[in-house]
């Protein structure tokens, strides 16, 4: 740990977290410029930079700033919001595995949009669909898995019996599609990042202006949550308000990155566990998962469109195929380990 | 307790004794969900004493201290510290004041020593004063005073049990409270280091004039390490005092039902409870 004291006023870091977290996060950076470039029009990173920065002709301009950007700044923020969700509920739970799509919240989500889908509503009813399927989710499972105080492994079980619930809802929700309406659902239910532009990104970052603040905040209380209900209670920490308020915050943040790109799955989950492993702080910080999780998204929406010529997947195709190995090879790991 | 209004002695006595106390459960009504585990317990604790809490299993000694450690609302009563309502205080102020080793924490894996004993001064931290020279200098003190300091740079998790629960009381004594209590800090622990966990709480009750207050399982362990001993049952206190004063064969069977001898303990002096050979409890039968 480091430490910056400046007229009595202190400041602590991981220096090996701050580097990873800044890493990662030029990181994300690189790769947004270099998925911006390419395409059927490539441009190379140093005309992008410049064509960001106000200096391109017009053609690049409308290419680079109108076309390309709006996607990459989307998966930025989807990928950081899932990032920062993820380890926020996995500090909560104190389990690896509490990630929105394991706790149902994005499973509510998808329920909210499949609604809007089947009664025939625009893109922007189906984003709020999604947000207020995913909050009404996270206050439900809240609800049912309180007693006197919520604990981790009753909102995990919980949270996947809710999940499986919905599940079953979703398909039925399809079935009672209409066949265009229903091919539209199925291309939103595995994530996308297709033709995302301005407006699904701006919701999104409205509300992480909101939320990340909060969360960083809490970030101290929440370490001390890590170590067990009554130790952070015996040092202050008023923890079933602490726990709501963050668990309110990982609800949105899901929420609304699924309402901006879909449900793109195990972003959420293997952020950070990653940033973990890479850090080696104890908990998964905050920063550095928010940094891994935009890394993540925007090489895996690159790697949806470029992993078949003249074919572009799904991003949550990508990070479903990635992040279900890397939690097969964690899992297997851990278990030689003797773990679990 | 009772309908009849409170004698002048009376009054005068529960002046005396909250004046003499910091912390005191007053009236307690202690219950999980439905299932009532005390009614009206009155427990003050006497300042600058080691109180040991001992009784027989589900007797509500545990419940006791979440409640004077303000970790469990009592339905009606209240715990006082220095005579304001617990629930009543800022949780941080509070826990300047008041510290708690609990019976389960759990160490985040990769933490340190240090790290985890760092933890100890959250509640005299704030968002921009996260680390002061304060700090870094109370953290060495709560180690060197349980023996930890050569493990500051290990992982907690490859240390021994005993180390381990030196480590959690050094980070409880980070804190620096006056008051500090301790729920069964001896469980799991082989009999070596049952009692160097409890001589270090003798050393920082002696030495450092901290108010201890503990549940213990060990009744021989209580009576050799309290200054103020609480007996209870089936959620009732059923004596309270020093233990050469009240711990006594009658005792014993009252609150364990475990027919026993009492005698002096060679060692300090301290009552001894040994237990009836198995012919004489045959015999009770």
């Amino acid at each position: 740990m480091s430490v910056i004291r400046f007229t009595g006023r202190s400041v602590v870091f991981r220096p090996r977290s701050l580097a990873v977290g800044a890493g990662c996060a030029l990181l994300a950076l690189a790769l947004g410029v270099l998925a911006i470039g390419s395409g059927d029009y490539p441009i190379g990173p140093a005309d992008v930079l410049s064509t960001l920065a106000g200096h391109g002709s017009v053609a690049q301009d409308f290419i680079v700033n109108q076309l390309r950007l709006p996607r990459v700044v989307t998966a930025l923020l989807v990928g950081a919001a899932l990032g920062l969700s993820g380890a926020l509920l996995q500090s909560l739970v104190r389990n690896p595995l509490g990630s929105p799509d394991v706790l149902g919240f994005t499973q509510g989500a998808s329920a909210g949009a499949l609604v809007v889908v089947v009664t025939g509503g625009s893109s922007l009813a189906l984003a709020c669909g999604a947000v207020i399927g995913g909050l009404a989710t996270g206050g439900l499972i809240y609800a049912l898995a309180w007693r006197q105080g919520v604990h981790g492994y009753r909102l995990v079980l919980i949270g996947i019996g809710v999940a499986a619930v919905l599940t079953g809802v979703n398909s039925y929700l399809l079935t009672r599609a209409q066949l265009m309406d229903a091919a539209r659902a199925v291309l939103w239910l595995t994530g996308s990042l297709d033709g995302r532009g301005w407006d699904n990104a701006r919701p999104l970052a409205a509300a992480m202006a909101v939320v990340v603040p909060v969360v960083l905040g809490l970030g101290r209380a929440l370490r001390m949550i890590e170590m067990g209900d009554d130790a952070a209670f015996a040092l202050g920490v008023r923890v079933e308000r602490v726990r709501l308020v963050l668990l309110a915050c990982a609800v949105v943040l899901a929420s609304f990155a699924a309402a901006a790109a879909g449900p793109v799955s195990f972003v959420a989950l293997t952020a950070p566990q990653l940033a973990k492993r890479v850090t080696r702080a104890p908990g998964p910080g905050l920063l550095p998962s928010m940094a891994t999780g935009a890394a993540l998204l925007v090489a895996a929406d690159w790697g949806a469109q470029r992993l078949f010529t003249g074919h572009q997947l799904p991003v949550g195709v990508v990070t479903g195929v990635l992040g279900g190995g890397y939690l097969v090879w964690l899992l297997a790991t851990e278990r030689r380990a003797g773990r679990i | 307790m009772t309908t009849n209004p409170k004698t002048g002695t009376e009054a005068a006595h529960a002046m005396e004794s909250r004046a003499e106390s910091r912390l005191t459960g007053n009236g307690l009504t202690l219950a999980y969900d439905k299932r009532t585990i005390a009614e009206n317990l009155t427990v003050p604790v006497p300042d600058r004493s080691f109180t040991v809490i001992v009784g027989p299993n589900a007797c509500g000694k545990s419940t006791l201290l979440r409640a004077l450690s303000r970790m469990l609302k009592p339905v009606s009563g209240s715990v006082l510290l220095d005579g304001q309502d617990i629930s009543s205080l800022p949780a941080k102020k509070v826990a300047r004041t008041l510290g708690l080793l609990p019976q389960s924490s759990i160490a985040p894996d990769g933490i340190t020593v240090a790290e985890l004993v760092a933890r100890g001064r959250y509640p005299h931290q704030g968002l921009l004063r996260q680390w002061s020279e304060g700090d870094e200098r109370v953290v060495g003190e709560s180690m060197a005073a349980t023996g930890v300091a050569d493990l500051a740079d290990r992982m907690v998790d490859e240390l021994s049990g005993g180390q381990r629960q030196r480590v959690w009381i050094a980070m409880a004594l980070a804190q620096e409270t006056p008051l500090l209590l301790l729920d069964e800090p001896t469980t799991y622990l082989d009999i070596a280091h049952q009692i160097e966990i409890l001589d270090l709480c003798a050393h920082l009750h002696e030495e450092e004039g901290r108010t201890l207050v503990a549940v213990l399982h060990d009744l021989n362990h209580a009576a050799r390490y309290a200054t103020h001993l609480i007996a209870m049952r089936d959620g009732k206190v059923v004596a309270a005092g020093a233990p050469n004063d009240i711990v006594t064969a009658d005792l014993v069977e009252e609150v364990f039902g475990l027919p026993c001898r009492v005698i002096d303990d060679p060692e300090t002096g301290t009552p001894l409870v040994v237990p009836a050979a198995r012919a004489r409890k045959r015999a009770q039968l």
